[in-house]
């Protein structure tokens, strides 16, 4: 189990890792290259901890690699959320306002985990976390509050995700109240309230309003996911999987 | 006030006594004008050169790999904008420098035109084009203007890195498989010439060119000859390729005892002109990606500056 949940937090890491390399050279400026690849390393670098403890918990003689590219997509354990595609820079930023204050919350409580990697991780995450939930925040204010145009784009990109935020808080099954109650896992329906008054501040304060009436959507921690991760996957895994056993 | 030949005097000095330029003092319009082109044709490269690497960060075969290209390329990036910030020391907007950039008024180098058809080509750029680039920097780290020579100081440093993380990740790829080794092998082939090109035309001989060498020896911004750099590269180049284990795709080339030097056949330059003229294999591609990702973008740069304007206004409202 406690394999399980390390696996669902290193899925998350990964694929949006992967998503965020696609806007290296394409960003709308130099800054943002820099910063959305830094921000696809410290992801990558979670998800190989976490992806790297997953297969050690297994015992199966899984690594990182084993589990990245050997998985397919019913396997795969991340929230729909961090497989949508990017869209344009407004949905890339909803998404990454509304994944990196969730992230945040988690790694800030997973510090006291009682598993001792998972600790370990979130204490160096949280504050990596800090900073891409910072710059998420301004661009959501400068979007929101910029022009017409931003601001229409600000808001359909809102609506595109907002559909996915509540499998953040109840994420069918995993962890489970057992990981809770040992204090190896957060039990990610008590993130829901700080993660709300967070986003909700931001909002504001871009003079937008969170999305309603869309059905919420799930199913990633149970491997069923949107038609988009098995394309992700096809390309990330394809040359590692035609070299099966090599070296890199 | 001085006259034009005591400030030109005081220049030459300066430059002689290898000292350095700095943005405030005089210097001569060609020199300045000069810098300007060579600056931010450096800096376009360093943003072009994004986009071939750029192209396996999806593909990278192992988390490891992905999480070193990721890393490369993000100091390109970082690289792109230490050289912007350099010659805007010069009087120029790094807005102006993407124009010239995005209407092919200026050029980036001629490398970055080549595509990234395997995976042992991440390796190869890393180990030959940024070797190749490492040797025409290396000589810039002392070039006479300050701002440009200290953002060498620091590039030469990144760049000594990536180049032996892109031989390490080579020399993975032959101690594998046969499939591998071969993978490492084709890409050294497409990749030698064009990484000997990066030099630039021959000193000598009907394509030389326009005669910049000359003068910008004499301001101190070039130190060596394109040839004499291009040698030092293969001397330093052809022992590698024997760790490797890969054979450099050039029959003539051996050990000439009288110069001390490899011999070698030289790049195809007409070929060279052709692909800095525009018609390389991916020029229009990788122009095309740049200026779409700079016109997509646009609304979210106007949307910042907006946004700034009416901060600026808020604050200026409070503080009366």
């Amino acid at each position: 189990m406690k394999d399980q949940y390390a696996l669902a937090l290193g899925d998350d890491a990964l694929v949006l890792a992967q998503r965020l390399g696609e806007w290296v050279a394409r960003a709308p400026e130099l800054e943002e290259d820099v910063a959305l690849a830094n921000i696809a390393l410290d992801l990558l670098g979670q998800a190989r901890t976490l992806l790297t403890h997953a297969g050690e918990l297994e015992g199966a003689g899984r690594d990182e690699d084993a589990l990245a590219y050997w998985r397919d997509d019913r396997d795969f354990r991340n929230v729909l959320l961090v497989e949508l595609p990017n869209g344009d820079f407004a949905q890339t930023m909803a998404r990454q306002l509304v994944f990196a204050a969730y992230q945040y919350e988690l790694y800030d409580r997973l510090r006291a985990s009682t598993d001792a990697t998972l600790a370990a991780v979130a204490g160096k995450a949280v504050k990596e976390v800090h900073y891409h939930r910072d710059h998420a925040t301004q661009w959501v204010l400068r979007l929101g509050d910029g022009t017409d145009e931003s601001r229409r784009r600000m808001v359909a990109g809102l609506d595109t995700v907002w559909p996915y935020v509540d499998e953040l808080f109840d994420d069918g099954g995993n962890p489970g109240p057992a990981l809770v109650a040992e204090g190896v896992a957060v039990d990610p329906a008590t993130l829901r309230e700080p993660w709300t008054a967070y986003v909700g501040t931001v909002l504001a304060e871009a003079g937008l309003e969170p999305p309603a009436g869309a059905a919420p959507r799930g199913g990633g921690r149970r491997g069923l996911h949107t038609e988009h991760l098995g394309y992700l996957l096809a390309e990330m895994q394809h040359l590692h999987r035609t070299h099966p056993g090599a070296t890199w | 006030m001085a006259g034009t030949d005591e400030r030109e005097a005081a220049f030459y000095a300066i430059v002689d006594s290898d000292g350095r330029i700095e943005p405030r003092d005089d210097m001569p319009e060609a020199y300045r004008k000069t810098l300007i082109r060579q600056i931010a044709q450096h800096a376009h490269s360093e943003i072009i050169g994004m986009q071939p690497e750029g192209n396996w960060i999806s593909r990278a075969p192992s988390l490891r790999r992905k999480a070193i290209l990721l890393a490369k390329v993000q100091d390109e990036a970082g690289h792109g904008l230490y050289l912007y910030a350099a010659a805007e020391t010069l009087g120029v907007s790094r807005d102006q420098l993407l124009e010239l950039l995005h209407t092919r008024r200026q050029k980036y180098s001629s490398i970055f035109n080549y595509p990234t058809l395997t995976w042992a080509d991440v390796g190869a750029i890393g180990w030959l084009v940024d070797g190749a680039a490492i040797t025409n920097q290396v000589p810039l780290t002392r070039c006479s203007y300050g701002p440009y020579a200290r953002a060498m100081v620091r590039i030469c440093k990144e760049e000594s890195f990536h180049q032996r993380q892109g031989f390490e990740s080579l020399l993975t790829l032959t101690r594998g498989s046969a499939a591998q080794k071969a993978m490492a092998q084709d890409a050294l082939d497409r990749w030698w010439y064009p990484s000997l090109a990066m030099f630039g035309p021959p000193d000598t001989g009907e394509q030389v060119s326009g005669g910049h060498t000359e003068q910008s020896m004499r301001w101190g911004i070039k130190r060596f000859s394109n040839d004499e750099l291009r040698q030092r590269f293969v001397d330093m180049t052809v022992p590698q390729s024997e760790v490797l284990g890969l054979t450099i795709p050039d029959p003539d080339l051996r050990w000439n005892d009288e110069r001390g030097h490899y011999d070698f056949t030289a790049p195809d330059y007409d070929e060279l002109f052709r692909v800095i003229k525009g018609d390389g294999p991916c020029n229009a591609q990788r122009l095309a990606h740049r200026v779409a990702a700079h016109t997509e973008g646009a609304w979210v740069r106007e949307a910042a500056a907006a946004y700034a304007a009416k901060q600026r206004a808020k604050t200026q409202t409070e503080a009366a």
